[in-house]
């Protein structure tokens, strides 16, 4: 067992190195090459930029809206205070956990306040796997319409159907779930807000 | 539960089904030392390394190779994640990683867990995400897929020495299998939208005008390996929960058919090699017996919800720790693809799960993995239960057992049951000690029954080589720091060595033509029984702990206990 020791020394050494080489610098970097060229928005992470070319966020990554007159994201666990796109992270409270059903009982009275009735969509109050999901269902959304519409002096009806145009629906009907993605739909109503106003 | 959740789960069976010949095929031609095109990569990689390719080893020999490669990519994993302050490309400046961690980490990743007791983002350079932790997703997985094929050549052999060449079956594996397929499934991902770049982190001010750090690095290239090699370790701390390492539904449906695909097609390979494909059939169907019954389970389970939440007037099923896009059905599914192999990607917390849907994930850690199972490895872990089938078969109607022309004798039986039985061995001795010691109950975040579950779920996930956790476990200790990565070495080796000790015995024998008396290893009767013993001896063995973890949680919660 010995000699057979000594004699995969070599071969351990070089293979290691050899891989090392391939797989972890040169693979790697031959992606970056091609995907920097070829596709250099979802390469850098689909940042979203405003009039002035400064970065506002991702269009892939939630950011937090507290404000009446935008649509609000799931709440969120990544980082001290949330959205921390450097610090992904889930609560991970268990099922029985009282801390859990305390904030969710929490978010819950919140809703109420706004007005929100009837049994509330279960993405709405509660945290997120990666404490980022850009997205919420379209009935959470849906319920947030009536206070941006009123913060915004918009009809509710128009407020619905910009909702209803963002949905995404799921590939082939059946791969997903119908979702609304937060960032993007506010952008598209701050458009709405200043096209309406300008009239 | 819904109509379009069952539809992309059978559309997810059915092209696993379709897509498991060509890629048993692919295996054939390396296991079978076809030439690929480019051989002379492969040439020049055997002179350098100065590897006789045509030299035969014994399983001894097999073995030692395979344990000192280990060995060394340890240390050098351990190296640069220890080193990483000082080496190149390392954007965000972090420092060494902490000893015993660094220590772990490396254990992880040679063993193919990846459990991850960091998080990716905030701790580790692009060069030890690249140059580390890619470089032993491709050779781990190469590494299971070597002890596959040598595991083959023991069935498929008569009167041989040899079960072919480590160095050969392993960088074949990489270079004629994980690497091109890998390519093309990066650049998929990067259209899909997942970074891959070394820049630094994009500093964003909000609409809100709040600052934003957004990490970004090399993701899609080691996406493409993670999932593909049933690796699992997460480029951010969310794995694929993370909307930049798992961008839509779409995307991760591809992640999880590439997770089942490889391990799907090695049955194939195996009933190829045999002589007899409906033998690799048999044992594909087993699995995705168990599986379908796995996901029913996780699925109904999630998609019930938890009642102590709809007592406060929330609708329908779980969705805490779960993301939009994927809903409910999908992160049911992909918890049980990724611990039904060894991958260990998460799309949702399973430490949030309904005590149930957490139960399911769990226990097919604890079976070990053999249903698809981790890439080589899910088919090994199954021979096994073969091997046992046939001898308990055998035992009924007192025949000397036989499978695909092998007598299964009193020495494959001994080292057979080491197999079986050191993971979990492994996982309640190790459970037992964290439960009896001050470091150990100071992990779980969790009070009462799911604070156990966390101990458990640890201890499997680690001796499975899978690496998903209950994530409120704080592993980040010296006593779980050490225990894990013993767990996972025990795990990883302990099957691996015995199972290439039964393939060198096998060469060696005859092959016996199949006999009026030799009992079917193909057809409705073999699959029922070998499905039934697998959850048998799983049930036996994990059932006390079990109803100790996730099965008392679950009535806790019905009850609406709050701990």
């Amino acid at each position: 067992m010995f000699t057979e020791t000594l004699r995969a020394l070599r071969p351990t050494a070089v293979l290691l190195l050899l891989v090392t080489l391939v797989t972890g610098l040169l693979y790697p970097a031959a992606i970056a090459g091609i995907a920097q060229v070829v596709l250099p928005v979802q390469a850098n992470g689909s940042i979203l930029s405003d009039a002035h070319g400064n970065p506002i966020g991702s269009a892939l990554i939630a950011q937090n809206f507290t404000g009446p007159r935008y649509l609000h994201p799931r709440p969120s666990a990544a980082g001290k205070d949330g959205y921390d796109a450097s610090s992904s992270s889930a609560t991970n409270l268990a099922p029985g956990s009282k801390d859990l059903r305390d904030a969710i009982a929490k978010r819950v009275t919140t809703a109420r306040a706004e007005g929100m009735t009837g049994d509330l969509p279960a993405d709405l109050v509660t945290t997120s796997a990666s404490g980022l999901d850009p997205d919420l269902s379209p009935e959470a959304a849906f319920l947030q319409a009536p206070r941006i519409a009123k913060a915004r002096g918009l009809d509710v009806a128009k407020v619905k159907s910009l909702i209803a145009e963002q949905t995404e629906q799921p590939v082939l009907g059946i791969i997903g779930e119908p979702h609304v993605n937060v960032l993007l739909f506010n952008r598209q109503l701050d458009m709405l807000s200043a096209t309406t106003s300008g009239k | 539960m819904t109509l379009t959740g069952w539809s992309m789960i059978l559309l997810f069976t059915v092209l696993i089904i379709a897509l498991a010949k060509p890629a048993g095929d692919w295996m054939y031609a390396l296991y079978s030392r076809k030439e690929m095109p480019l051989g002379f990569l492969e040439r020049g990689f055997y002179k350098l390394a100065g590897i006789d390719p045509t030299a035969e080893q014994s399983w001894v020999g097999y073995a030692v190779s395979l344990m000192v490669f280990n060995l060394g990519g340890i240390a050098l994993l351990f190296a640069i994640l220890k080193l990483q302050g000082m080496l190149p490309m390392n954007p965000q400046g972090f420092g060494g990683m902490e000893t015993l961690l660094a220590f772990n980490t490396a254990v992880s990743f040679v063993t193919n867990t990846n459990w991850q007791n960091y998080g990716g983002e905030s701790a580790l350079s692009n060069l030890s995400q690249m140059a580390g932790l890619t470089v032993q997703n491709f050779l781990s997985a190469a590494v299971g897929m070597a002890v596959a094929f040598a595991f083959i050549r023991g069935f498929a052999r008569k009167q041989a020495s040899g079960i072919g060449n480590f160095w050969v079956d392993v960088t074949r594996a990489t270079l004629y299998l994980l690497l091109p397929i890998s390519i093309v499934l990066a650049l998929a991902y990067v259209v899909m939208g997942v970074p891959q770049t070394f820049g630094p982190s994009v500093v964003a001010t909000t609409m809100e005008g709040a600052k934003q750090t957004i990490a970004v690095g090399p993701v899609a290239s080691q996406l493409a390996i993670k999932m593909l090699g049933t690796n699992g370790g997460g480029f951010f701390n969310a794995n694929s929960a993370h909307p930049f390492e798992n961008p839509t539904a779409l995307s991760n449906f591809l992640q999880m058919i590439t997770i089942f695909v490889l391990g799907a097609g090695l049955t194939l390979t195996f009933g190829k090699a045999v002589g007899n494909i409906r033998q690799g059939w048999a044992i594909l169907a087993a699995m995705m017996l168990l599986f379908l019954v796995g996901v029913a389970v996780a699925y109904g389970a999630e998609a019930a919800g938890n009642p102590i939440h709809h007592a406060l007037g929330v609708a329908g099923g779980n969705m805490e720790g779960k993301e939009v896009r994927f809903g409910i059905a999908a992160t049911a599914l992909f918890a049980v693809v990724t611990t039904a192999t060894s991958c260990g990607a998460v799309i949702g917390m399973h430490d949030s799960f309904t005590a149930i849907g957490g139960l399911v994930p769990m226990f097919n850690m604890q079976l070990g993995e053999l249903v698809i199972g981790g890439v080589g490895s899910g088919l090994y872990a199954v021979l096994i239960y073969c091997i046992l089938a046939v001898f308990i078969a055998g035992l009924m109607v007192g025949r000397t057992p036989e499978y695909v022309g092998k007598k299964i004798e009193g020495r494959e039986m001994k080292l057979a049951v080491i197999a079986i039985a050191v993971p979990p061995l492994a996982i309640l001795g190790l459970t037992a000690v964290a439960c009896v010691t001050g470091a150990g109950l100071a992990g779980p975040a969790a009070k009462g029954a799911h604070g156990f579950s966390e101990i458990l779920y640890a201890f499997s996930s680690a001796a499975a080589n899978n690496g998903s956790a209950f994530g409120g476990l704080s592993g980040n200790t010296p006593f779980y720091n050490l225990l894990l990565a013993l767990d996972m070495f025990v795990g990883r080796f302990g099957v691996i060595l015995p199972v290439l000790a039964i393939a060198g015995g096998l060469a060696a024998k005859r092959r016996v033509p199949e006999g009026p008396g030799s009992f079917p290893t193909t057809g409705l009767l073999w699959i029922g029984l070998l499905a039934a013993i697998i959850v048998i001896v799983g049930g036996l063995t994990f059932l006390p702990a079990l109803a100790l973890g996730p099965i008392a949680d679950q009535a806790q919660v019905a009850a609406g206990t709050l701990l």
